[in-house]
């Protein structure tokens, strides 16, 4: 069952793409949802086996790679924290799935798109039953590969494919701090499987290494290399900006790979990696800034971009910030809790304004959409949910996980979580504002769309609608369902050995003693953002319009996101074009082969052609070289003669 | 283990081939027909016969396995000696498994004196295999200088517009380094009285002779590697050459230097090979970064390949001067996994140049549209080639890079920066050609891929898949004879500085 619940959707996945010709497009369907949703199932049961009766399973494949030290097996390793993952991400992918029957049913290549998804599935549930670092970076770059395939799905549109390589390259980056971080613990503990590694932390605590010419803790160095990958895959603060460029992709695809699942496999990696990250506060602390900043930055950007789509991107983006910084006030249960409850409402959320944009015949701008409340109320009533559960209203999914992880950053009593609950307040109460502006002027108000697009506004077939209803129930109840389990009384016994938090550091079990004014101070910034957009957006519309005039250069930063595009393109992607060209033409056209061999082509045609000068066939010309040779021959024989 | 000279029938099957080929009498047509025939069949048929050398290699044994030895100058100590280990067994299979593959993408490519293509080729494929085989450094280096002469035919006759010009190129730069590296196999001679490469190995030179015959064989290896900055004459001879040449020139010829690094360099100059390590690392580093950034901004698809070669070969030497098992055996991994990768590469260029004859990037666009099977096939080699986890490029790309961290981790971290870089140039490369609006007339009437390129490119996908999931079944193998190089590269260098501190 372990092994068949990972495999089925790659076996859909090959036979939808090879046999798309045979099976057409409900085959292709049929397909590769029936087996997503098999796996769901097994999945479900898994983790009533591993979660729930605390029965951790590993099983070996085979042989990897292996070479002296180096032993890498393919494996299928279940414990609780992989058993949340796979009730995730089979869950929301199987909704996805059948989704996209209804909202690609127009496109032409229905097989392969089904396809991608069902590989995508298959590659994170590889990443997420990994038993060692190698198999995990497998399953890491492979989503990667699926989402460079998805944002590209849609390869004739020319900002889709620079989205998707953007994506790849970005992640790349991540990468390469993941692969160095991979090296460095095998440079460390000469093994890159986790229960060696997890078994020797303890004994190098104290350890120093020399990386890069810097001496320094081990642990901490090989946590932020590490890190530096989650950064990559995770959208954090510097390597987040291919996230909302990959809104190219169809809206789908943002749901699963690039709200639910593929961005916090960062999350899911460091939260595996907790035995090694409690040897390294410092890590953790770099973590909880990062995190915490990313939260605030990505929250401002929410509130200006127009996109729907991109809107909720940086909403996703903000909230993997919070996923960050619990990890960093040691609280991985919240994170993952979060996690699990987040994948639910922003997948609720990616298909709902996936509906809306289906219905206003793919619009996507909300300046151009507003009151369309009355002829999509299903999509209507399946927006408010999930935004409820964003901004943490009580009861709903968001407020369980949300709250605990800013009770934990307070709780931790840091500089670093400090700092990371002041600006996760800040950015709850801007998530409820840019959530209810979003709300409000794609719903409310006076219709912006054209007559032509407002005549076609349908509500979305039941095959649509139905994956919503069950993300809602997801973004309903997930939270105080799972609120137990997770962070409250029942986590040490349901996580197991899953994560490991020192008891000292433990600020899940602090984060249920703060004071009430923090539990509250949530709450209240949610409301507060919800009743200034009401606000602005409805009651008094013209007000944002003075604000963005009065505070012109604040709101330009936000819109163009900090300008982290237009600087990464200055600094890297415009020099490496640059310096290509300079080394080509430069290095290798006039420096090596200026001298080397076409220098010396020259050099020999040149001398010939002196040479050849010489043999001119004048008689005295001949007659003086012989007597200068003679003059040379006897003064040397003299001066030899003389010395 | 049989008493067949295996090795020898491996090595001269494709020679009878060629014989077969030159009696080929009649009117064009049916001499290029069966000049064709008989050279796929000879490929293959040494192909399957290379397989039985992998069926009975023992893995278990550094020793070299096969070994023929016949007297031939017993005055000199020159013998024709013969035999394979655990890392020059892939080389062998890597030159069988690719000639049939380039013979056979020749079917709609060549029409001009085909007869005499068929024969360079199979003659090429004998002084290969014969120059991995060998066990004497004079056949060595026979074989290895012998194979530049079908090469310089095949890209001087069946070339591009400027095949004159690469052709020499490639001579003039190749030539230079076998002169040095004949001083050099001179010079070993008149030390150790043999040219026996498994005495040699046992031969300890004087420390300063080390640093000079190492410098020479530098010379020979660095340019076929080819490293950077003897590395202009590659996309050169690249561009110009025919599709099979360039898969063949990427695909086993670029193996000739790293190959000889480990045979020759490292067993029997231990000490230069210390000395110089730091040297072969900096160029390296300059070459994966460099090149990367030199292939980002081409416009011909071949250059843009050929120089993402010389970036990848970049981590070949890094692997193989890092000197630790992973690295080493890292390195080889990666050398296969580049033979079979670029050269799917190449056949992958030469499957549109066919229709199109043209190589220029911007010529191009939106092929996803009509040629479907195509564009899949090259996603495929992009990304084996870019080194995701699960084909070749990564098992390779991934150990040499753990080895070379464990040895320097600034190398390391440079050559890493190649993870990057080398997925840019690949992407951007892949988007010029198969994505975009299908705007250009005339590529709207290009064919998909026909069922003999199919044929072509299936053994090659399973190959990189193999070698991506399942590597074990090249890397144990290799265990014995690298463990072994490797021991007696330290034990030496131990010797060395024993021996030195004594003496002070």
């Amino acid at each position: 069952m372990y092994v068949a619940a990972i495999f089925l959707p790659l076996l859909a996945a090959m036979i939808a793409g090879f046999f798309r010709h045979i099976l057409g497009d409900r085959g292709a369907q049929l397909v590769t949802t029936g087996s997503v949703m098999a796996s769901a199932a097994m999945s479900i049961m898994i983790f009533i086996e591993v979660g729930l009766n605390g029965q951790p399973q590993s099983i070996q494949l085979f042989k990897w790679i292996s070479s002296g030290d180096l032993q890498v097996s393919w494996s299928v390793h279940v414990d609780t924290l992989t058993a949340v993952m796979l009730v995730v991400v089979t869950s929301v992918s199987s909704m996805v799935h059948l989704y996209s029957w209804g909202y690609m049913h127009h496109d032409k290549s229905v097989p392969r798109f089904m396809a991608y998804l069902s590989l995508f599935t298959f590659m994170m549930l590889m990443l997420v039953t990994a038993d060692n670092l190698v198999q995990l970076f497998f399953g890491w770059e492979g989503v990667g590969l699926a989402s460079y395939l998805l944002i590209g799905f849609w390869y004739e549109k020319p900002s889709a494919n620079a989205a998707a390589i953007k994506a790849f390259v970005v992640n790349r980056v991540g990468d390469f701090g993941f692969a160095l971080g991979i090296f460095g613990v095998y440079f460390l503990f000469g093994s890159v499987e986790f229960k060696d590694i997890f078994a020797a932390v303890p004994e190098y605590a104290d350890a120093t290494v020399t990386f890069f010419g810097i001496q320094a803790h081990a642990l901490t160095i090989i946590g932020l290399l590490l890190f530096v990958g989650a950064m990559g895959k995770s959208a954090q603060l510097g390597l987040h900006t291919w996230l909302p460029d990959a809104m190219e992709g169809p809206t789908p695809v943002s749901a699963l790979i690039h709200a639910a699942t593929m961005v916090t496999a960062g999350v899911f990696m460091v939260s595996r990696m907790s035995p090694l990250y409690e040897y390294a506060p410092d890590a953790l602390a770099v973590i909880a800034v990062v995190g915490a900043t990313t939260a605030f930055f990505a929250a401002t950007v929410g509130c200006t971009q127009n996109d729907i789509k991109r809107v909720i991107a940086y909403s996703t983006c903000s909230q993997l910030g919070y996923m960050f910084f619990a990890i960093g006030v040691h609280a991985y249960q919240a994170a993952v809790f979060h996690l699990m409850t987040h994948a639910f409402f922003k997948a609720l959320l990616f298909l709902g304004a996936g509906s809306v944009i289906h219905a206003m015949s793919d619009e996507q701008d909300i300046r151009k959409m507003g009151g369309i409340w009355k002829h999509i109320p299903v999509t209507y009533a399946m927006m408010w949910v999930g935004s409820l559960a964003l901004a943490g209203i009580p009861f709903f999914a968001g407020y369980y996980s949300k709250d605990m992880i800013l009770e934990a950053a307070y709780a931790s009593h840091s500089g670093p979580g400090m700092y990371a609950f002041v600006l996760g307040i800040a950015a709850a109460g801007m998530t409820a504002f840019y959530s209810w502006r979003l709300l409000i002027m794609t719903f409310h108000g006076k219709p912006r769309a054209n007559e032509h697009v407002m005549g076609h506004i349908h509500e979305s077939p039941p095959v649509m609608l139905v994956p919503l209803l069950v993300l809602a129930v997801g973004a309903l109840f997930s939270g105080y369902v799972g609120y137990d389990l997770f962070v409250g009384e029942g986590r040490e016994a349901f996580w197991g050995e899953a994560i490991k938090v020192l008891d000292a550091t433990d600020s899940v079990a602090h984060a249920h003693h703060v004071p009430s004014w923090v539990k509250l101070l949530p709450l209240y910034m949610s409301v507060g953002g919800i009743a200034l957009a009401y606000v602005l957006y409805l009651f008094a519309p013209g007000i944002p319009g003075v604000i963005a005039r009065v505070f012109r250069p604040v709101y330009l930063f936000l819109l163009n996101k900090w300008y982290f595009d237009e600087l990464y393109d200055r600094i890297f992607v415009r020099p490496a074009f640059v310096l290509g060209r300079h080394f080509w033409k430069g290095g290798d056209g006039a420096l090596i082969d200026g001298v080397g061999p076409d220098g010396i082509a020259a050099a020999t045609r040149d001398i010939a052609r002196r040479v050849s000068r010489a043999q001119s066939g004048y008689l005295y010309h001949y007659t003086f070289a012989m007597i200068l040779g003679v003059a040379v021959f006897v003064t040397w024989f003299l001066m030899s003669k003389a010395g | 283990m049989t008493d067949l000279p295996l090795l020898s029938l491996v090595t001269f099957l494709p020679l009878v081939g060629a014989a077969f080929i030159l009696f080929v009498r009649g009117d064009e047509a049916v001499v290029a027909r069966n000049a064709r025939n008989v050279a796929l069949l000879t490929s293959l048929a040494t192909f399957v016969l290379s397989l039985a050398l992998w069926r009975g290699f023992n893995p278990a044994t550094a020793d070299f396995q096969f070994v023929e030895k016949v007297q031939w100058l017993p005055d000199w100590g020159i013998n024709y000696h013969m035999g394979i280990d655990g890392i020059s067994l892939f080389f062998v299979l890597l030159s069988t498994f690719l000639t049939p593959i380039c013979i056979l993408s020749t079917w709609g490519a060549v029409e001009k004196r085909v007869k005499e293509y068929m024969l360079a080729f199979l003659v090429l494929e004998t002084f290969m295999i014969g120059m991995f085989c060998a066990l004497d450094y004079v056949i060595f280096y026979i074989f290895f200088e012998a194979v530049l002469i079908p090469m310089f035919i095949i890209i001087g006759v069946w070339g591009g517009p400027r095949r004159v010009y690469a052709a020499f190129k490639f001579f003039l730069y190749t030539l230079f380094g076998s002169v040095l590296m004949l001083v050099a196999l001179l010079a070993m001679l008149y030390v150790a009285g043999t040219t026996d490469i498994p005495t040699l190995m046992q031969t300890r030179f004087p420390y300063e002779m080390q640093l000079w015959l190492w410098l020479a064989m530098f010379a020979s290896f660095a340019v076929k590697v080819p490293m950077w900055p003897v590395h202009t004459w590659l996309p050169d001879a690249h561009v110009e050459a025919p599709t099979a040449g360039s898969v063949i020139l990427a695909g086993v010829l670029l193996k000739m230097g790293g190959y000889g690094f480990i045979r020759f360099s490292i067993p029997m100059l231990p000490e230069a090979t210390e000395f110089f390590a730091p040297m072969v690392f900096t160029l390296s580093i300059i070459a994966v970064i460099y090149t990367s950034l030199v292939a980002l901004v081409q416009d011909d698809m071949k250059k843009l390949i050929a120089y993402s070669s010389v970036a990848h070969m970049g981590f070949v030497t890094i692997g193989v001067f890092a000197l630790n098992q992973q690295a080493i055996e890292g390195a080889i991994f990666q050398m296969l996994s580049h033979g079979v990768v670029s050269g799917a590469l190449f056949l992958c260029v030469g499957v549109v140049y066919d229709r199109l004859h043209t190589r220029e990037i911007a010529r191009y666009g939106g092929l996803s549209n009509t040629m479907p099977k195509y564009a899949t096939v090259f996603l495929f080699f992009t990304m084996a080639s870019v080194g995701l986890p699960g084909t070749a490029g990564f098992v390779g790309e991934f150990m040499v890079l753990l080895g070379a961290f464990q040895t320097s981790t600034w190398v390391g971290l440079f050559a890493a920066t190649g993870l990057i870089l080398g997925a840019t140039y690949a992407l951007l490369l892949y988007r010029r050609i198969c994505f975009g609006k299908l705007d250009k007339e005339d590529l709207k009437a290009l064919l998909d891929m026909s069922p003999r390129e199919i044929a072509m490119f299936v053994p090659l996908i399973l190959v990189v898949l193999w070698m991506g999931i399942y590597p074990s079944s090249f890397l144990d193998p290799m265990h014995a004879s690298v463990v072994h190089l490797i021991e007696n590269y330290q034990s030496a260098l131990a010797a060395a500085n024993g021996g030195s501190v004594a003496a002070n």
